[in-house]
């Protein structure tokens, strides 16, 4: 223990809260969360649009990872959670895919390393955006019985509508759009945390007992990998979740 | 028992936020153990489910990933709830 007696991990808003580059004190500042989204948003654009240039009937190259990624969230996510003739929510479901995995990834990539989805305004955004999508999409397709099919739901007793229909409501209001937030948010914190505490575990006992050194730079490593599954994980998820609440829109009854 | 505790935190001040950061961690401890279980039955039943139709494995994946998803929210929330006890 006397090794690691001085160690001190920072304060927490020492690793999520970055100056401000341009803009200072205004609405408008631009800070490094800022930055990175801006050059995902720009990262995704050149290699779609530049992959798509020249489009061949026998792929290759960026062509067929473009062909993968689409096949992906059409065949896999779209059609299979919402329905076969779905397709037109694919563009919307595809650009979030790609840009929370795009922010998800520069958790690993050196000296950048930190993920914009770990600042609440981001996935609250995102989820905020789903909600309005999702409410939007049931109210267009079923008025009000949208409403009343979600809270009042057929084969239940008269008397537990007492019970069902505040959670029923709670639910579909609050839990949903909070818990998708929540959980890409609280997923990519805990991540640069480790990923930090281990960093600094690692420079602190170089400097004091070098062998045991060795531990926290091999586990660093390890958690790195761990990190990028997670980073894809969550994308999907959360695609996943915004589709199954869309299809849920769609066909309630199911 | 609560009394005595107030009385020596009005004492000590570095006392209360030792006992704050004891209280998180004890509160995200308490609230991994659910989903832990939750999460453990889910996927072992996701497993055998393949073993049993493995022609039905994409399917089961995905409603494997979203019954971790909801699982995993309840931790989660924990988990932010320990950045709110903390500071």
């Amino acid at each position: 223990m006397s090794v690691l007696g001085a160690f001190t991990f920072p304060p927490i808003d020492e690793l999520f809260r970055w100056k401000d580059v341009v803009f200072e004190d205004t609405p408008f500042a631009i800070n490094k969360t800022a930055i990175l989204m801006l050059v995902s948003t720009l990262l995704i654009v050149i290699i779609f649009v530049g992959g798509s240039r020249r489009m061949k009937m026998q792929p290759s190259g960026t062509q067929n990872v473009l062909e993968i990624t689409y096949e992906f969230i059409d065949g896999g996510i779209t059609r299979d959670v919402i329905g076969q003739d779905a397709t037109r929510y694919t563009p919307f479901l595809g650009s979030l895919f790609l840009f929370i995995l795009f922010l998800n990834f520069w958790e690993v990539v050196p000296f950048i390393q930190f993920p914009p989805t770990a600042r609440f305004a981001v996935p609250l955004y995102l989820a905020l955006q789903t909600y309005v999508i999702y409410l939007f999409v049931g109210f267009k397709h079923h008025k009000l019985k949208y409403l009343t099919g979600h809270l009042f739901p057929e084969g239940v007793p008269k008397a537990l509508y007492i019970l069902v229909t505040p959670i029923e409501f709670v639910q579909l209001f609050l839990v949903r759009p909070f818990s998708l937030a929540v959980r890409l948010l609280a997923n990519m914190m805990a991540g640069h945390i480790l990923l930090t505490a281990l960093a600094l575990l690692t420079a602190y006992s170089l400097e004091n007992a070098p062998i045991i050194s060795i531990g926290p730079f091999l586990l660093n490593i390890g958690v790195t990998g761990f990190e990028i599954l997670v980073g894809f994980l969550q994308a999907y998820i959360f695609t996943l979740l915004t589709a199954v609440y869309i299809g849920d829109s769609l066909h309630p009854e199911h | 028992m609560l009394r005595l505790l107030l009385a020596v935190t009005q004492l000590q001040p570095d006392l209360k936020a030792g006992l704050q950061s004891i209280g998180a961690g004890i509160a995200y401890g308490a609230a991994a153990i659910g989903p832990g279980i939750g999460i453990g039955l889910v996927v072992g039943n996701a497993i055998q489910a393949m073993a049993r139709q493995p022609e039905m494995q994409g399917t089961i994946r995905t409603t494997m990933f979203l019954g971790i998803a909801f699982t995993e929210a309840l931790a989660l929330f924990g988990f932010v709830l320990f950045f709110l006890a903390k500071s």
